[in-house]
């Protein structure tokens, strides 16, 4: 076979082409699956997520090792940029206050915002069905496992059922000890490992499990110039060095 | 002009009984004329109906027939109340309804015709509608309303529309239609004229000094020769009804379905006035005069039938009632005007705030009012005072409070615990499952001096042995303890 240069260009071109259309999937390969999503806001993360952000219409859940290693930071700009076009942001349940000015600071419009405290676990999922019914809202946070009643086998199938009727994103929180067979569409393990949040991905559509992402969340918060480490030493030492001397 | 008219044969016995489902098993019941023993029967529901019992029979004819008949004495100012609710509902079709002496209900649909997409539509919508209601009602229309009144009274369901066929069609009908008392109707039939069309053939001159001119004016009026005008009826301004249950009910879901049809009724006078509920008032009634009430707060007012009955479902599943209810009562409480929205292809804003305002009152409704807030900011220094809940998109503004404070918001974590947790101290580090490297700050916090909250702190990040990030502060005071405040997820 003889084939120019560029020929054989043109015929690369073409198979990226065919293998990059939505209908074909490659085994050893991650598919581009075409499904209606919402940007992360983190470019690491959005290149391992189905459609290239946060699937929306499906139910996502988020394991976490600890409660305050970055969870929330992870889904803010989405859920963010979501208030801004008018969309509401619905919080079932969640395990401390979400505190309005730092939410403010990450960009929620805070009109857009509602917290909803059920008292039961069933409350909570009929909450989170109703929330997902409605047209208003953009994006529905749960925490689940806070109590320690047991969930109703099918009723994570059915907010998942409810979820695919509507273009919202529904994101579930759920401790790293929970089951691991579910029924949503995309499942995440977040954790903290050496100042990072680590996020792997253990179920989604398209197939595929990718390496873990780790994602620096704090940096802006910890390069803020006056408060360093260094001055946060120096001040504990300065208090208590009458303390020290008196010993 | 094309009049439609709402003949309720049973209505006597549905003022009773429409609060219930009918089940086949139910118990036979008899209205009579009136309490003494030579009253008549007047309506008869299906099981009595099926023991041979009719309306017309004495009163000892019809319970030798059935043993357990139930009687009941008519309510006629009952009747006549749930008369004009039904015309107050009907002004939602049409904005000209009259009530006949006889009893019909005549709506004037000629101009409703367009905006219901014509008659055959209009005829099945308002079929249904009433059949919502609880009501079985013969409904027939005509040029006239004398015609479409007796059409309606001899079950035919015609929809006549011009006037050659209303000639044909009113032909048929039994002559005893034309006049109200026995004499002229027996001696209409010793003429042998036993249908209008039979009348029509009669000489006229000859008609009117035997039978009066009453029932040549009848015919004319019916056929349309000569003028029939009708009282307009005016809806009342405010509304209130009630409906005795047929059983005494604890259940929820039967009590939801007597409280709908009343609703169904509400929403219809509110659609013809073009007003909405706000405080809409329902009271249970339980044997011994025990009233249970139940008032409904909603954040902008609705005559939506469905988003009412889903609000007073969740509200009934979360309240006990005492006992069995008999009746139930509604009052529309106070009314606000309503405009109509126009539909449109593409969800719009105006949609949008619609349907969280409804989310909202559903949550509520079934979670209580405390179960849902929105959050707003607060121009405070003091980290907890730093938010206020508020309702649901009813901020007073994302900017205005937060512009006041500087910003310091990079510092601020996602969560913040309600309430501050003292931290152990060794080796005047803080402790929290392990030693805590401080990370970022001081950032001082002191505030409050002047309203007896005075705060007094220095605020740090922290990392804990498991890598999570806290925010803790020491106390500038005598104790100087640590404590920690939030956790930056």
């Amino acid at each position: 076979m003889n084939t120019s240069p560029s020929a054989s260009q043109a015929l690369t071109g073409v198979l990226t082409g065919v293998l990059n259309h939505s209908a074909v999937w490659r085994g050893n390969d991650f598919a581009q699956v075409a499904t209606p999503s919402v940007p992360s806001g983190f470019a690491e993360l959005d290149v391992h997520l189905p459609g290239s952000g946060w699937p929306t219409g499906v139910i996502t859940e988020i394991h976490v090792e600890r409660p305050g290693i970055g969870e929330l930071q992870l889904v803010m700009p989405a859920a963010a940029r979501l208030t801004q076009s008018d969309r509401w942001q619905v919080m079932i349940a969640p395990p401390y206050l979400p505190y309005a000015p730092a939410l403010a600071a990450h960009g929620v419009k805070l009109s857009r915002l509602m917290l909803i405290r059920p008292k039961t676990l069933t409350e909570q999922l009929w909450a989170c069905e109703q929330a997902l019914q409605s047209e208003s809202c953009g994006s529905v946070m749960l925490w689940l496992d806070q109590t320690s009643e047991r969930i109703p086998e099918n009723a994570l199938r059915r907010l998942q059922l409810t979820a695919e009727r509507r273009n919202v994103l529904a994101m579930l929180f759920r401790a790293s000890r929970a089951a691991s067979c579910t029924q949503a569409a995309l499942r995440l393990h977040v954790s903290r490992e050496t100042g990072n949040t680590v996020v792997r991905i253990l179920k989604r559509r398209g197939g595929g499990i990718p390496a873990p992402v780790a994602l620096d969340l704090h940096t802006s918060l910890l390069r803020r110039p006056g408060t360093t480490q260094r001055d946060a030493f120096k001040y504990v030492s300065d208090a208590y060095a009458p303390s020290f001397a008196t010993h | 002009m094309l009049w439609l008219a709402l003949h309720l044969p049973l209505l006597p016995l549905e003022v009773f009984t429409r609060g219930g489902q009918s089940p086949s098993n139910a118990q036979a019941i008899a209205i009579t004329s009136s309490v003494e023993s030579s009253a008549t029967v007047v309506a008869v529901n299906r099981p009595a109906q099926a023991c041979g019992v009719i309306a017309g029979m004495s009163v000892s004819v019809a319970c030798a027939l059935a043993s357990n008949l139930h009687t009941l004495a008519r309510d006629v100012a009952k009747e006549n109340a749930t008369l004009s609710r039904i015309a107050a509902w009907s002004l939602q079709f049409t904005s000209f309804v009259s009530i006949a002496v006889s009893g019909e209900i005549l709506l004037e649909i000629e101009g409703s015709l367009k905006l219901f997409g014509g008659l055959t539509r209009l005829h099945q919508h308002i079929t249904r509608s009433v059949a919502d209601l609880g009501f079985n009602a013969s409904i027939a229309c005509a040029p006239t309303p004398l015609a479409a009144q007796w059409f309606a009274r001899s079950r035919m369901n015609l929809r006549v529309q011009h006037h050659d066929a209303l000639r044909h069609a009113l032909e048929k009908l039994p002559a005893a239609l034309l006049c109200d008392n026995e004499t002229t109707r027996n001696l209409l039939e010793n003429f042998g004229a036993r249908t209008i069309g039979d009348c029509q053939k009669l000489p006229r001159d000859g008609i009117a000094r035997r039978a009066g001119q009453r029932l040549l004016t009848n015919l004319d009026r019916a056929l349309g020769v000569s003028p029939d005008p009708r009282l307009p009826f005016v809806a009342p301004q405010t509304w209130s009804a009630a409906l005795p249950l047929p059983a005494p009910v604890a259940n929820a879901e039967a009590l939801l379905f007597a409280a709908r049809r009343l609703l169904a009724e509400l929403c219809g006078w509110l659609a013809a006035t073009g007003h909405g509920v706000q405080r809409p008032k329902f009271e249970f009634i339980h044997e011994k005069q025990i009233v249970t009430i139940i008032t409904l707060e909603l954040s902008s007012a609705t005559r939506e039938l469905d988003h009412l009955s889903t609000l007073l479902r969740e509200r009934l599943a979360r309240t006990e009632l005492p006992c069995a209810a008999i009746e139930i009562a509604i009052a529309s409480g106070r009314v606000t005007p309503l405009a109509s929205r126009n539909l449109t292809f593409l969800p719009d804003s105006a949609g949008q705030v619609e349907s969280a305002s409804r989310f909202v009152e559903k949550i509520n409704a079934r979670l209580g009012a405390n179960a849902i807030c929105g959050l707003t900011p607060h121009a405070d220094y003091r980290p907890e005072r730093a938010w206020r809940a508020c309702q649901p998109g009813f901020n007073s503004s994302d900017s205005a409070a937060s512009s006041q404070i500087p910003t310091l918001s990079h510092t601020r974590p996602l969560w913040l615990l309600t309430a501050p947790r003292p931290l152990r101290e060794t080796n005047a580090a803080p402790h929290d499952d392990g030693p805590l490297s401080l990370l970022a700050g001081p950032e001082r916090v002191e505030a409050g001096w002047w309203d007896g909250q005075h705060v007094a702190r220095d605020y740090f990040v922290a990392r804990n042995k498991a890598q999570s990030l806290l925010w803790i502060y020491r106390e500038r005071d005598i104790t100087a303890r640590w404590y920690v405040h939030g956790f930056f997820s």
